[in-house]
């Protein structure tokens, strides 16, 4: 019967103009409702005696603790970057009294997985861990902190396949672009170090990874940050107690403050044969712990930070140039940037370029509206509350928070910072820190193809 | 073998500890035949919302490859109420965050926003479902939008659309099942806004979607607003869903793909699995026995296989987007590896195959076993803690089966699975009977 009922309801094809237009008209959009304001979550936190701090959130909802551990990692010399990859890809192998697959056998008995990532800032432990077996990972973890095996074995192995998915990595033009951008705007600083020379890294061998473990694998300057399905009070004296071994007489080294960024002209890199181009633009920017920050996160939103914004509406809506374009503030100690990304079609580079500075100068000269302000200001207050809504995300938050060196404080008042930002001051950080004579990057790209176009626009260096 | 099975299994259970996971599920139909989800959290100070419509890549028409993504692109190109960008500008200024996603048997819609926004975020689905606009300028755009989409993650990447483009022409003979769900420039060039308005007339209709709300809202307000939103959107019939079922191969299809960006060949085997329509403890045996093979650094491949050099990456699983039940019958087991140069493609697969025939004769150990289902059910917690993938999950299992409550009981169901039923579920994986791919670095020099 229904079957019959709906053949005979079949419609004559309507055109699509039809489809766009019903008998209503344009229906009214929604306000938004009203609603509780959400709990600030139970939190403990404390320094122990071995100087690493801990802090321990609650948020229930899935059965899980997430668990980070960060510890500042700076190094002076490349080969130390080479040795740092190898260390974070066989920390997790092993320690003096379990081989590699029984300590991922004992993961797995308490549904945790935890690995280990580097960058030229820190050494990241971060895993998660249903509920009832974190007292069990603490002490894996500290395990695997304090008796790390090394074995030349899979140190060996691990160095290998590193070497081989380095050599992979640098084939993918992001990372290409990455490592070029890093190049223009740090030069020789470590912070420049993301990605260690293949040749180097294969070179590297257990001792110089165990050496480096012990003198720079400490608690001091350290943050272990747990969140999910716990008791605050008792999570904090449960890693207290796990952790108290953990001990050395220096802390760990911070990276060295890069230099700063000068604007300047674009640097082309030439990939051969590539059908897209990799743009990458920078300039200085501040931190966290900066009064200028709130208002500066607001006006990258406006200009490129979010899919409204005025570039992503103007090179990819508009113009079909990229499928994505994005810009954001990154962090070092002491110092932070501005990144401008996209890729583009090859033989839309310049073009895609020009409208990118035309945006640029535009917020830079003059004043962005009340409600681009305002839908900027809700966006930044949405995506935290939303960043903060999973374990995960939450977790994440708080130890970049941490590492950058603020508190559960800084989280808890920056969405009334944010409130509190006027239109006003978005126009002067806008002012300072998008103006296009601050910007330096590079374009990565098929040099036949996209020079002489580049070269028209000019302030391009052809590298 | 039997008895001994018994035994084992018994023991394994008693170790699991693992809490399932208790989302509340109510479920209705508007009068339209949109069917509503909903599964509240209170506190939880965000609100998702989802529609799935029952149309991917496989409904795609002939001369159309690409079509279904390239219509989600044009849902988001304003309606009758919301001018072009209108769409992105409410979902952000409401602190929200959106996307969308074609799939082989489904497209969906989705966003993310403080819970002030419930109400707005129905009202957005509701209003491209009943009048989106499309326009020959927005198509055009759209065409070019999506076409920078394919250079940047296939043509302009090392093993770009491996496996999930290059696996199903090796695998399938029909058009639907094996064609490219991105599309061909030539192809997406040729659309019409006239094949835009039948798309959307065939297969955007309510009683062909399911309207999933997940988060901090009362459920009953939230069933009235949905109801007073989508009531607004008239019924047309959902279109007769066509069989795309088709024979398993009899042989080993084996194609060369030349990948010039690629730096260290790779490969990808595929086996059909069982229609989890019909057979669902069937196709979970195979997500357990991809655990027992590649989760981890004591998974069988990584111990004989990655460990051993043969190769830098391995992994075998159900599913080729990146997860098991996100596609009807015929769905795909996929062994993949990116190895060395020094070993050959049939070298490495030996070695892979050896394993699961380890697995085929003697099952994995009662613990090993355990560990496979304590480490996904841990992972499906972890990622089902947020809640814009919480609600796709809950939508797309309500889509494909018709039960968004699988969530909660997958974890019970896979800790009824037995060593034997892994052992069963490697057998079927008939090294005689599937499609190898093989991708070779550098260009094709034939």
């Amino acid at each position: 019967m229904a079957r019959t009922a709906a053949g005979r309801r079949r419609t004559v094809a309507r055109t699509a103009e039809q489809i766009a237009r019903t008998d209503i008209g344009p229906r009214p959009v929604p306000p938004l409702m009203k609603v509780r304001a959400s709990r600030v979550p139970a939190a403990e936190s404390a320094v122990l005696d071995n100087g690493l701090r801990v802090v321990a959130v609650r948020r229930p909802g899935a059965p899980l603790v997430e668990v980070r551990l960060r510890i500042p990692f700076g190094g002076r010399t490349e080969l130390r970057a080479a040795r740092a990859e190898v260390l974070a890809a066989s920390a997790m192998l092993g320690t003096a009294d379990r081989d590699r697959f029984q300590v991922d056998m004992a993961l797995a008995d308490l549904g945790a997985h935890l690995d280990t990532a580097v960058d030229p800032q820190r050494l990241l432990y971060s895993g998660s861990v249903l509920s009832n077996g974190l007292p069990d990972l603490l002490g894996l973890l500290t395990e695997l902190l304090t008796s790390p095996a090394y074995r030349r074995r899979d140190v060996l192995g691990e160095r290998d396949r590193l070497v081989e998915y380095l050599r992979l990595a640098k084939a993918q033009p992001g990372v290409v672009a990455r490592m070029a951008l890093q190049h223009r705007r740090f030069g020789d600083h470590p912070a420049a170090w993301e990605m260690p020379d293949a040749e180097l890294v294969n070179t590297v061998g257990p001792a110089a990874v165990g050496g480096l473990h012990r003198r720079s694998v400490v608690p001091d300057g350290a943050t272990l940050v747990l969140v999910g399905d716990l008791q605050p009070g008792k999570a904090v004296g449960l890693a207290a107690a796990t952790l108290a071994g953990w001990a050395a007489d220096h802390p760990a080294t911070t990276l060295a403050t890069p230099p700063p960024i000068t604007g300047g002209p674009v640097q082309l890199v030439h990939r051969n044969g590539s059908v897209q181009s990799q743009v990458r633009l920078t300039a200085p920017a501040v931190g966290r712990g900066s009064p200028d920050y709130a208002a500066l996160q607001i006006a990258n939103l406006v200009f490129g930070g979010y899919f409204s914004s005025r570039l992503v509406e103007n090179i990819r809506e508009d113009k079909g140039y990229t499928y994505s374009a994005h810009s954001a503030i990154e962090f070092w100690p002491g110092t932070a940037a501005m990144t401008v990304s996209f890729d583009c079609a090859t033989d839309a580079t310049a073009a895609a370029l020009l409208e990118t500075r035309y945006e640029l100068g535009r917020i830079a000269l003059t004043a962005p509206g009340a409600a681009e302000v305002e839908s900027a200001r809700n966006y930044a207050l949405g995506s935290l509350a939303i960043s903060l809504a999973t374990q995960a995300g939450y977790a994440s938050t708080v130890s970049a928070i941490h590492g950058a060196g603020q508190d559960l404080q800084w989280l808890r008042d920056h969405p009334a910072r944010l409130a509190a930002v006027t239109a006003d001051e978005v126009a002067a950080v806008s002012a300072k820190y998008l103006a296009p004579s601050a910007f330096t990057g590079v374009v990565v790209g098929d040099r036949g193809a996209v020079e002489a176009s580049l070269q028209r626009l000019g302030d391009v260096d052809p590298g | 073998m039997e008895t001994s099975t018994g035994v084992t299994a018994k023991r394994a259970r008693k170790q699991r500890r693992i809490p399932p996971p208790q989302f509340p599920i109510e479920r209705h139909v508007l009068d339209n035949g949109l069917r509503v989800v909903l599964s509240p959290e209170r506190g939880a100070g965000v609100v998702g919302i989802a529609v799935h419509y029952d149309v991917g890549f496989r409904s795609e028409p002939q001369g159309r490859t690409g079509f279904a993504h390239l219509f989600e692109h044009l849902m988001f190109q304003g309606s009758e109420s919301l001018p072009k960008l209108e769409h992105f500008r409410l979902v952000q200024s409401s602190g929200g965050v959106f996307n969308g996603s074609t799939h082989f048997d489904y497209t969906d819609y989705y966003e993310v926003l403080p819970a002030a926004g419930l109400e707005r975020g129905l009202f957005l689905e509701a209003d491209r479902m009943r009048a989106p606009m499309i326009t020959a300028e927005n198509l055009a755009n759209q065409v070019d939008v999506v076409s920078e989409e394919i250079r940047l993650n296939v043509l302009n990447r090392p093993y770009g659309g491996f496996p999930w483009i290059l696996l199903p022409p090796v695998l399938f003979n029909s058009f639907a099942n094996a064609h490219n769900g991105y599309g061909d420039f030539v192809d997406l060039k040729a659309a019409t806004v006239a094949d835009c308005a039948e798309f959307f007339d065939s297969y955007y209709t309510p009683a062909n979607a399911v309207l999933t709300v997940c988060g901090d809202f009362d459920p009953g307000m939230a069933l009235d607003l949905a109801g007073s939103h989508f009531a607004d959107v008239p019924h047309r019939p959902a279109p007769v869903r066509p069989s795309f079922a088709e024979p398993g191969p009899s042989a080993v299809n084996r194609v060369v793909h030349h990948d010039e960006l690629a730096t260290a060949p790779a490969l990808a085997v595929g086996w059909r699995l069982p229609d989890p329509a019909d057979d669902l403890p069937g196709y979970l045996a195979h997500v357990l026995l991809g655990g027992v093979l590649s989760d981890g650094e004591a998974s069988r491949l990584q111990e004989h296989v990655v460990t051993e050099g043969l190769a830098t990456q391995a992994w075998a699983a159900p599913g080729l987007m990146g997860g098991p039940l996100e596609s009807r019958d015929p769905d795909v087991f996929v062994l993949g590896a990116i190895h060395t140069p020094e070993h050959t493609a049939d070298e490495v697969i030996d070695a892979c195959t050896a394993q699961i025939d380890q697995v085929a004769r003697s099952g994995p150990h009662p613990d090993e076993l355990n560990r496979a289902l304590i480490r996904f059910c841990s992972g499906l917690y972890r990622e089902n803690d947020d809640i814009g993938t919480r609600t796709r999950s809950l939508g797309g299992l309500e889509l494909l089966y018709g039960r968004a409550e699988l969530l909660n009981e997958l974890p019970a169901m896979l800790a009824e699975i037995t060593p034997a039923d892994v052992a069963g579920a490697a057998r079927s994986l008939d090294p005689e009977r599937c499609a190898v791919l093989e991708i070779r670095c550098g260009p094709d020099d034939q």
